[in-house]
């Protein structure tokens, strides 16, 4: 059973098998996935990858340029956009580059895991120019460390308190409500706390729904991080360093707060810093994200015993995260079902370009694969991510467009590709008697790669 | 106003004997006609007092401060329903759909979920019991497999490439999107066909995309604007909208249009579901104009185009619009609502027995607020639901209680939303 364990790690674990990949792994696939995780992770660097300040101190002047010329009539609404799409371009297509050409897979799927994990959607405004370097800035560096680092850099992040609304949030005792309220007039409404932050700290990033944690918890938490904020902005958030993470005491709602039965009563940003790392290391949230990384690697409906073991892993290890990719590495019930999961698109078209050996070639609209099958990068619509089962992504029409595309693919390459070389490259032991017959049938080289990429064995992973 | 009198002044106001009845049972579906159901699920927790503004209600004004809406006939004021409560204005075509006694208005609805997840809050509403995760099934797809005549196949389409939770089940259910790829010739197909025979998934799938296909190629089923890109250059996303958060517009439209497409069709689904998002206003809501008036005016535009498009199917349809939960019936500190609990559903189309607004009202003093900061829910959304699918679709009494929304004996089916 060698080969099935080289296959499961390039395929599973991995971002799909390369050609000539699973005889290099050789052994059962173990040491490979535990050799990527020594070193650093890899960083994804590039003259045309800015930094979120930079991308934002930009955004913020334009947006105040295009206020202005608002109010004196002239048309620039879309400069904002034409200055965010092509860095969502050249963000997005570094990624999808990284996830083709990478030789420690293992490491990016995790990082997009993590990413989805603590997810941010284009389809809010400056996300476009930000997903990309928030990914790079706030999850890849720490993907190898400790989850609490992780889950303070995601939530501080300019990216993530613009996407759930944090920096409009005042504590309603802090000096600038006090303020406003000596200034109001008419039916203002007052400015006062939004939850969407705290919200989603708890119950997506980490305890989890059902986590323990009760609408006061969530009121509590959001006032504790009144105050994290972003420099440069318009208006009120104008002060401080443009684009970067910025504490304004006088947004912050003053005093003690208790956040799950523990009160917290330290100044300043620190507040909010002390209560993630207690939700970091709470058993909850040990639960939650062993659930996920369960449900990620091994099944849909992951066995409770291997949850149960990373989820101890976790909390034995205090939130360390190599140490935790280790038990899972260890965790038989990987291993036992092969073609457990249903791909998503991402992982579909990844493991199809690694395959094939194709280019990411950014003059030929290297994203128009994750659009027409319908998962762009980036822009799962909520905070709570892509989902992650089979329902969610095998609708008969996704199938049919996967098809669709795998001929479109198969009618590019023609004989370029050798398909009946390539399937057990690719498939290794998954690689059914049936799609090799067919393969080896079939009436073109196009034909052959498009029931390649058809296959049953390789719609899953 | 007291919720009891306000429930008799509404029965008068609106002419209709029967407000909140659940003692009048749901009638059973008439035969002879084909009726058509279109599910649209509005995720994101629509805001209910702000599509239906309750601007009777002496507390309302007070928790909406400057977003407050006015009454009908002042300026920017609301559209006039029953006296008591009004339609945002950005809902026009509903507001005629009212007025032509094809809108009925549900107010104070809720699922059973309490709790103030999105997530869980959308699983609750699509999977048809009281709690999130309860079923890997959806109560629409239940349903379907319980309608009378037995299954047939394909009888929903879910417009998307997916197919949400609410379809999901025992009945074969497709899901259909436009192509923008060329189609495969028949030998590939065949070839695939062939592949995925020991698969029991894919080959379900496979079969059900290409029945859709096929009735979606029908002469009139689809706009032509959906149609076959002849190879991939046409779909590189030079095109990519990135940057700009989609329009409403655009991709729903399409999709209200597919919709139609299929349904108006004697041979086709009888049920379509679709989902819009954007509901979610924490920051910066609005009032009479803004970011919901707009997300509001583009729904209200998508009704119509279905109306249209249907013709004179319309006349047997009933289209339902639910979310997973209201919002915060103050304003919040950001311009905003945050996650609430009770809020408003639309049933709407020629079918419906319309022109009324079913609301056993809380009222919105602090007391009166569910936990001191929610509209309170006064009706089980499973009863709309169970009172659609008897009397519309024809789904017997017994199923719906045992299988459809299993442990809801409690909500009873509510009784003449249909026309007779």
């Amino acid at each position: 059973m060698q080969q099935l364990g080289s296959t499961i790690a390039a395929n599973r674990f991995g971002l799909g098998a390369r050609p000539g990949e699973l005889a290099a792994i050789g052994g059962d696939g173990r040491d490979w996935l535990r050799a990527q995780l020594k070193g650093a992770p890899p960083a994804i660097a590039g003259a045309q990858l800015a930094s979120s300040a930079e991308v934002l101190g930009e955004a913020f002047a334009l947006q105040r340029q295009v206020q202005q010329a608002r109010r004196s009539g002239n048309d620039v609404q879309q400069r904002l956009p034409q200055f965010l799409k092509p860095i969502y371009q050249n963000e997005a297509t570094a990624r999808f580059e990284q996830a083709v050409t990478t030789d420690r897979p293992f490491i990016e799927r995790l990082t997009q895991f993590w990413t989805n994990h603590f997810a941010v959607s284009i389809d809010k405004q400056f996300m476009a120019g930000l997903a990309g370097s928030f990914e790079r800035e706030a999850i890849r560096p720490r993907v190898l460390g400790n989850f609490g680092d992780l889950l303070v850099a995601a939530e501080m992040h300019p990216a993530m308190l613009l996407y759930l609304d944090n920096h409009l949030s005042v504590g309603p005792h802090s000096s600038a409500a006090i303020r406003a309220g000596l200034r109001r007039r008419g039916g203002n409404s007052p400015p006062g706390i939004n939850e969407n932050l705290g919200r989603e700290t708890l119950e997506l990033h980490s305890l989890g729904v059902g986590g323990g944690y009760t609408q006061y918890d969530v009121t509590s938490f959001a006032t504790v991080i009144t105050g994290w904020s972003v420099g440069g902005g318009n208006g009120l958030w104008a002060s401080g360093p443009p684009g970067r993470f910025v504490f304004r005491p006088d947004q912050h709602e003053p005093g003690i707060k208790t956040v799950l039965g523990r009160k917290y009563g330290g100044e300043g940003y620190e507040q909010g810093v002390e209560v993630l790392n207690d939700l970091a290391q709470h058993p909850s949230t040990a639960r939650h994200i062993a659930t996920k990384l369960a449900r990620h690697f091994i099944a849909d409906e992951p066995p409770p015993a291997a949850v149960e073991r990373l989820a101890r892993a976790f909390t034995e290890y205090g939130g360390d995260l190599r140490s935790v990719y280790r038990v899972l590495i260890d965790t038989p019930e990987a291993w036992e079902q092969p073609l457990g999961k249903y791909k998503t698109p991402n992982d579909f078209i990844v493991s199809s370009y690694r395959g094939l050996s194709l280019p990411v070639d950014a003059s030929h609209g290297p994203l128009a694969p994750f659009e027409l099958l319908g998962q762009r990068i980036w822009q799962p619509g909520s905070p709570a991510g892509w989902p992650d089962r089979s329902a969610d992504w095998d609708g008969a029409s996704a199938l049919l467009k996967r098809v669709e595309w795998a001929d479109a693919v198969g009618g590019r390459l023609g004989s370029r590709r050798d398909a009946a070389e390539l399937a057990p490259q690719l498939l290794g032991a998954n690689l059914n008697g049936a799609t090799g017959t067919a393969i080896a049938r079939a009436a073109s080289a196009q034909q052959a790669l498009t029931l390649l990429l058809a296959a049953p064995e390789f719609m899953r992973r | 106003m007291k919720r009891r009198e306000f429930l008799r002044v509404g029965a008068l106001a609106t002419g209709s004997a029967l407000i909140t009845s659940r003692l009048a049972f749901a009638r059973t579906a008439t035969p002879g006609r084909r009726p058509r159901f279109v599910l649209a699920i509005l995720r994101g927790a629509l805001d209910g007092l702000a599509a239906v503004p309750p601007y009777g209600d002496s507390g309302y004004g007070r928790l909406r401060g400057e977003f407050a809406l006015r009454a009908p006939g002042e300026p920017k004021g609301a559209l006039p329903l029953d006296g008591f409560f009004g339609l945002h204005p950005s809902l026009g075509f509903l507001g005629q759909c009212y007025a032509a006694r094809e809108l009925i208005v549900f107010h104070a609805v809720a699922s059973p979920y309490r709790e103030r997840s999105h997530f869980d809050g959308q699983d609750v509403l699509e999977n048809g019991t009281a709690l999130p995760h309860a079923s890997q099934s959806g109560w629409l797809n239940r349903a379907l497999a319980e309608a009378p005549g037995g299954r047939r196949r394909d009888s929903g389409v879910a417009l998307g490439q997916n197919v949400p939770l609410v379809m999901r089940g025992p009945a074969e259910v497709t899901s259909w999107s436009p192509s923008k790829l060329a189609g495969l010739d028949d030998d590939t197909l065949a070839r695939i066909t062939d592949l995925y025979t020991r698969d029991p998934l894919l080959s379900v799938r496979l079969a059900d995309a290409l029945t859709a296909d096929r009735v979606a190629a029908e002469p009139g089923a689809m706009a032509q604007d959906a149609a076959v890109a002849p190879d991939m250059a046409a779909a590189q996303p030079g095109q990519s909208q990135a940057g700009q958060a989609p329009a409403p517009g655009g991709a729903y439209a399409e999709t209200v249009r597919a919709a139609a497409g299929f349904l108006r069709q004697e041979d086709g689904p009888q049920v379509a579901v679709f989902d819009t998002t954007g509901w979610d206003t924490h920051a910066n809501e609005g009032g009479a104009e803004g970011q919901l008036a707009g997300r509001l005016a583009a729904l209200d535009k998508g009704l119509a185009t279905l109306r249209g498009e249907l013709g004179p199917a319309w006349r047997d349809t009933a289209v339902l619009l639910v979310t997973e939960f209201g919002r915060t019936a103050a304003i919040n500190g950001t311009r905003g609502t945050d996650h609430g609990t009770a809020t408003m559903a639309f049933l709407t189309g020629g079918a419906v027995a319309g022109g009324r607004v079913i609301a056993d009202w809380p009222g919105l003093s602090s007391r009166e607020l569910y936990q001191g900061r929610d509209l309170t829910p006064t009706l089980d959304l499973r009863c709309v639901l169970k009172g659609v699918l008897e009397e519309h679709l024809g789904i017997a009494p017994r199923a719906l209680e045992a299988v459809v929304f299993p442990q809801s004996e409690r909500s009873r089916a509510l009784g003449g939303l249909m026309r007779a």
